[in-house]
């Protein structure tokens, strides 16, 4: 009887002229959506007249990606990784192989980087990633097998530790052992390891990512915490896309596609700037470009040929992740 | 027992339609879904299905896993039978506030649970600040795993044994002492044979409940590979490389070792609840 009434309702809405859109995210972007899912909403109404819907999800980015292939009806996708999304389309099916190319900046409207967090005065002088290899130094950052976010920056270290030893890839491996002996909890997600840091004040360093530096500076004062930049990061690529399959099913394709264009309209741009995201658009960069400050960023394309191979070289059974721990047995 | 395969030692009738609804439901509620994890596990060749559950962080998980459940299994076992004896003998101010308290692991998120602990045994936390200065380290090591695992077990011995202590005859006890047994001899050859099955089935089910736990043990086992990650971390893992075969792998292995494990000891526990009714 719910069930009929839910399925009446529903259709009274929609006969209404309310379009409904699910986007599932990953976890720290609850508030970026919020505020662009406003804007969008009052946009899109403006333009065509009809109200759209917009309800979002999230979770790890792995996970999320599982419940998507599993059934759950996104429209659109906003995960913490291309690999996810690959999944989603090479293990589920749910949208094209080329999926990455069919927006602009590699489908990722915004960027971020993996930047460091201390605590105030930087009582241990880390200023680089060589200084998170020093003995004595404590470094808090989450197991990149259980999180997606975690591989950034894993990946983040080894680039840099590539750069220093002329891509000598056994240095850069030695590099990443020696920092991963420096942790002494891997928390099975970001938020986990932001309160391992925060919280319980285990670590002298939280590799972060840079919008979730700022939020942890802002939820926790000023006074408590810093952001360091490294000289050289990784570019984080956040990448979005249409789940072709259900927005064809549900009917919501244009709307969909509307919705991530408007990411990479200058509202959107300015929205995701000022929740701490990097923006693609040089005017709207242009105008935060105090924010961010500037650093040597190199791309997973770029220093690792793409996901698929970072995954299997570093993150799969016996990856180098693995190595490093069974090294050091 | 007679040559007969099928009995009911009930005089009301209804036996074949509630064992009907009864393998029914069992059949939905538990062996169709078991019987997925096992069809998704046979989609990989023997050689991976191998490689997957014979990997060394695999076998360090399950020393881990098996290790800290039977342990804080056994604990909970021991200390579960003092709280229930208390529970069940004496009269105390407060009495049935503990009595409620016991329930509590039962309700709380284990998540919850897990960051009470971690923020109560980590270095700066309030015991753990006391603790680490003697050289005793909780957090992030397996002893932090064992302390989640005894928490969230203490129900279940409890429950078990605190109703058959409730039920047992006093005048027992009192005949024990007539014939000239002593206190010790009374409670060796009187009490405990009597709550043995009970006590048998608590701990399983601690065990049980212990093996598949997460949600506490992730927060406080630090994750290190090959030293503090439980088997059920790995399995999430492997999910997160969309690995779905190997994370069935894993969980057959977690499944097979726990049913034959439980088997075992509702054997042990049936045995000795038939001595007991053969005496």
């Amino acid at each position: 009887m719910r069930i009929l009434t839910l399925l009446l309702l529903t259709a009274a809405v929609s006969f209404a002229g309310a379009v409904k859109l699910l986007n599932v995210s990953y976890d720290p972007t609850r508030e970026l959506y919020q505020n662009i899912n406003a804007a969008f909403a009052k946009q899109w109404k403006a333009k065509t007249g009809q109200d759209v819907v917009i309800n979002q999800s999230h979770g790890g980015s792995g996970a999320q990606a599982r419940s998507v292939m599993e059934g759950l009806q996104a429209d659109v996708v906003t995960l913490a990784l291309a690999y996810d999304i690959d999944a989603i389309s090479q293990i589920g099916g749910l949208l094209p192989k080329n999926w990455q190319s069919r927006l602009p900046d590699n489908s990722s409207p915004y960027t971020s980087t993996i930047v460091f967090l201390v605590r105030k005065g930087n009582p241990k002088h880390i200023n680089d990633w060589n200084d998170l290899v020093r003995p004595g130094v404590s470094v808090i950052t989450p197991n990149p097998k259980t999180s997606g976010g975690a591989r950034w920056n894993y990946l983040a270290a080894w680039g840099y530790a590539l750069r220093q030893n002329h891509n000598d890839a056994a240095k850069a491996k030695d590099f990443v052992a020696k920092l991963y002996k420096n942790v002494p909890v891997l928390d099975s997600g970001a938020r986990g390891a932001t309160t391992t840091f925060v919280q319980r004040g285990i670590g002298d360093v939280l590799i972060a990512w840079e919008n979730e530096a700022y939020l942890a500076l802002n939820e926790l004062g000023k006074d408590k915490v810093q952001i360091v930049t490294p000289s050289v990061s990784i570019l984080a690529e956040p990448p979005v896309a249409v789940v072709d399959k259900n927005a064809a099913r549900h009917g919501t394709a244009a709307v969909a596609k509307a919705y991530l264009d408007f990411l990479y309209s200058p509202e959107g741009q300015e929205i995701a700037a000022r929740n701490y995201y990097r923006p693609r658009l040089k005017e709207v960069a242009a105008k935060y470009d105090k924010e961010f400050p500037h650093l040597t960023l190199f791309t997973v394309d770029d220093a690792f040929g793409g996901w698929q191979k970072a995954q299997k070289t570093h993150f799969a059974d016996g990856g180098t992740f693995d190595q490093i721990y069974q090294q050091g047995r | 027992m007679k040559g007969n395969w099928f009995h009911q030692r009930s005089i009301l009738p209804g036996f074949w339609p509630s064992l009907g609804v009864s393998m029914l439901y069992l059949s939905l509620v538990v062996l169709v879904p078991l019987s997925a994890i096992f069809l998704k596990s046979a989609t990989v060749s023997w050689a991976d299905f191998w490689a997957a559950i014979s990997s060394p962080a695999a076998l360090a998980s399950y020393k881990l896993s098996f290790g800290a459940s039977f342990g804080a299994a056994l604990v909970n076992a021991l200390f579960g039978f003092l709280v229930a004896w208390v529970l069940a003998r004496y009269h105390f101010p407060g009495k049935r506030f503990v009595d409620a308290l016991i329930d509590l692991p039962f309700a709380l998120p284990t998540a919850v649970a897990g960051i009470a602990l971690t923020s109560l045994y980590s270095e700066n936390g309030w015991i753990g600040r006391r603790l680490v200065p003697l050289g005793i380290h909780v957090a992030f090591t397996p002893l932090g795993v064992l302390v989640a695992l005894v928490f969230i077990g203490l129900p279940f011995v409890v429950r078990s044994v605190q109703p058959v202590l409730e039920d047992a005859d006093l005048e027992l006890e009192d005949a024990a002492a007539s014939l000239g047994a002593n206190r010790w001899q009374t409670f060796i050859k009187v009490i405990f044979p009597a709550v043995r099955p009970a006590l048998l089935t608590g701990f399983a089910m601690a065990f049980a409940r212990a093996l598949g736990e997460y949600g506490s043990v992730v927060f406080i086992s630090g994750n290190m590979p090959l030293r503090t990650q439980i088997t059920p971390v790995l399995i999430v893992s492997r999910l997160m490389q969309f690995d779905y075969a190997g994370a069935a792998a894993l969980a057959v292995v977690m499944l097979v070792a726990s049913f034959a494990l439980l088997l075992l000891i509702n054997i042990a526990g049936s045995y000795s609840r038939r001595y007991m009714e053969a005496r």
